[in-house]
């Protein structure tokens, strides 16, 4: 009955843990996340459509998902360095840098909200260099990624960090000793080992944007149209007390969020399995 | 004999007894952002006439927030006996949700349930520089206007209102030339915070913006804790008389037991001593004595009514502020030209970096 359900392990006890994961996973994540499609659907159909479609919320979902999804990528390549660097060399500070990576997450989020809008705007220490030269970073769209990569960072950086440091510094000699140049080894080498942590980091950085709303409302302006991000149309409804359209929504973003992150596991799980095979 | 005696202490034990072992009486009040220092003040003052009259110590535990907010928060199950809120719609809507209270609540008390009135006063920079006396400067090219979005804020759909309303009277009524002076003042908002306070911190704290568009009381609360080398406040000619009201929760008050000292509680905002902490707190008193002996400190200004220009809450909250409302029509049709949308010039001389000006940010 189990044949496709489990593999042997020399540890006992597959079941239990099992049923704890699904117990645990129904109670802490299905059954809140249910709760939100149950209370949407309190409201009529029509009234639900004309809520997640209004002008004003399409534009929030192309905000959200298009600022989240740059500042996934830029914290990719940014992490990608800031792994490196943390993992290959060795410099005097090296613990403090470390430790400064996670301090995006233990950062209440408002406050660094706060911060980068008053660094950003117009008499801001960077704003008042950057405004002059006609780059607006504080109330636009582009401030609303600064926020989000700012926050990304540190899931790039982990996620990625020991992946590096298990792989051997040995493998590059021995594929520069064979010949290969150095972009060749970045490339057949390091980048394959990496690869899928990256694309771990670049879902939850994503993931964690596109929920992210503290920093976001204090440098985004909130301008309708503009720049107001999905979470802060799901509070504004909330304070309209039009909970089904909050509700509806939170679905929406949660339906499209869940496909990403599926998607983006699959091709993660693909590329492991590439990786362990051939 | 005897044993009717026995029964009789018994009966009285049993009520009396709570009140006198069960320590004093807990009273909540869910309140608006800028009435944290008032009902600290009331509730001393209160705690004491009630405790000489009755001898049941009363302790009264705050709660504060965006009026929206906490309105919400009591439909949900905050356990509020009085709410005390920014504007008579977030009660409407307690008692058409949850019907916490009846639909008359605000017929219940003096005043449409309002001890204190204020207005939308403006807040402008040291010296202003920008020369802004009144609501027509607000929609001059180059001056940038801070307010918050009036889908959320209690505070910021008053100003809106004020705005509207200012427009409509010197336009005799043209409701057309309103939209036009409301959209042309919108064009001029660079930022939307979503609460009264997150506004205060954008215009003092962050240094953008000309002028803060935001309740009387508020701005005096700035200025005194910025000081009068930083800020300015201008009273407009004509401005809305905001009634932020007040009201016992019935259903949760009887729960608690605690109806009559709500009661009392919310009349005591009515008397001599409640009229003069509401006037050092800058609301204004409606009891005429009190608002004689304070009329220094606020300034001379035509004040309409919701009622009068807008038919009520219900009428104003549909046509403007619920989805799909004017509100959002402005933004929408892009009816803010590209023209006049104005970046944020900072006047604010020199105190861009954050000093806690504002004891409480709001945070989301």
């Amino acid at each position: 009955m189990s044949i496709s359900f489990k593999k042997p392990s020399i540890l006992p006890g597959f079941w239990p843990a099992f049923s704890y994961t699904i117990l645990y996973l129904s109670l802490i994540v299905l059954i809140p996340l249910s709760a939100i499609f149950l209370k949407s659907l309190t409201s009529s159909w029509s009234h639900l459509w004309q809520v997640v479609t209004s002008p004003e919320v399409v534009a929030s979902y192309r905000l959200s998902f298009g600022a989240s999804f740059v500042a996934g990528l830029v914290s990719v390549v940014v992490g990608f360095l800031v792994a490196w660097v943390l993992v290959r060399y060795q410099f005097p500070g090296k613990a403090l840098a470390d430790a400064l990576v996670d301090l995006p997450f233990a950062l209440p989020t408002a406050v660094a909200g706060i911060a980068l809008t008053s660094l950003y705007t117009d008499n801001g220490w960077l704003g008042r260099y950057l405004v002059p030269l006609g780059i607006k970073v504080a109330f636009t769209p582009l401030g609303v990624m600064v926020a989000l990569t700012f926050i990304g960072l540190p899931f790039v950086v982990r996620s990625v960090q020991p992946v590096l440091a298990d792989a051997d510094a040995e493998l590059e000699e021995a594929a520069a000793s064979l010949g290969a140049s150095r972009w060749q080894v970045f490339r057949l080498v390091i980048f394959p080992i990496v690869r899928p942590a990256l694309l771990t980091g670049f879902a939850l950085a994503f993931a964690r944007a596109l929920g992210e709303y503290g920093s976001v409302i204090f440098i985004a302006g909130n301008m309708p149209m503009k720049t107001e991000i999905t979470p802060l149309l799901i509070v504004t409804k909330l304070e309209q007390y039009d909970y089904a359209g909050a509700t509806a929504i939170a679905a929406v973003m949660l339906t499209a969020s869940f496909l990403l992150l599926l998607a983006i596991n699959t091709i993660e799980r693909r590329t492991r399995r590439f990786m362990v095979t051939g | 004999m005897k044993l009717t005696t026995i029964r009789n202490c018994a009966a009285v034990a049993l009520l009396v007894g709570p009140a006198l072992f069960s320590g004093p009486v807990k009273l909540l009040n869910v309140s608006y952002d800028p009435t944290r220092e008032l009902y600290q003040d009331i509730n001393a003052a209160f705690a004491k006439q009630w405790k000489a009259k009755t001898g049941v110590d009363v302790e009264i535990s705050q709660s504060h927030g965006g009026s929206g907010k906490q309105a919400r928060s009591v439909i949900d199950g905050l356990q509020a006996d009085v709410v005390t809120l920014g504007l008579a719609y977030d009660i409407d809507s307690i008692a058409e949700h949850a019907r916490l209270l009846p639909a008359n609540w605000q017929t219940r008390l003096p005043n449409n349930s309002t001890p204190y009135t204020s207005t939308i006063v403006f807040l402008v920079r040291h010296g202003n520089p920008k020369h802004i006396k009144d609501w027509d400067d607000l929609v001059r090219p180059g001056v940038s206007v801070i307010a918050p979005n009036p889908k959320s804020s209690g505070g910021a759909r008053w100003a809106y209102l004020a705005a509207w309303g200012y427009a409509l009277k010197k336009n005799n009524g043209d409701d057309r030339k309103a939209r036009e002076f409301v959209t042309r003042l919108y064009g001029n908002v660079p930022v939307l915070d979503s609460g009264a306070r997150g506004s205060t911190t954008t215009f003092a704290q962050r240094g953008i913006g000309d002028v803060l568009l935001g309740w009387e009381n508020e701005a005096f609360l700035a200025l005194n804790e910025l000081g009068k080398d930083k800020v300015e406040v201008v009273t407009p000619s004509i401005s809305i008389l905001a009634e932020p009201p007040v009201a016992v929760v019935d259903r949760i008050a009887a729960k608690h037991g605690t109806t009559q000292v709500a009661r009392a509680y919310l009349e005591f905002l009515y008397t001599p001593e409640g009229q003069e902490i509401g006037a050092r707190h800058y609301y204004r008193p409606r009891s005429p004595e009190v608002a004689a002996k304070y009329a220094s400190r606020f300034a001379k200004v035509q004040l309409f009514t919701i009622d009068e220009l807008f038919g009520g809450w219900q009428k104003a909250q549909k046509r403007h502020f619920d989805d799909g409302g004017v509100f959002d029509q402005i933004y929408l049709h892009k009816e803010i030209g590209r023209a006049g949308f104005n970046l944020p010039t900072s006047g604010g001389a020199g105190f861009n970096l954050p000093t806690p000006v504002c004891r409480h940010v709001f945070v989301a």
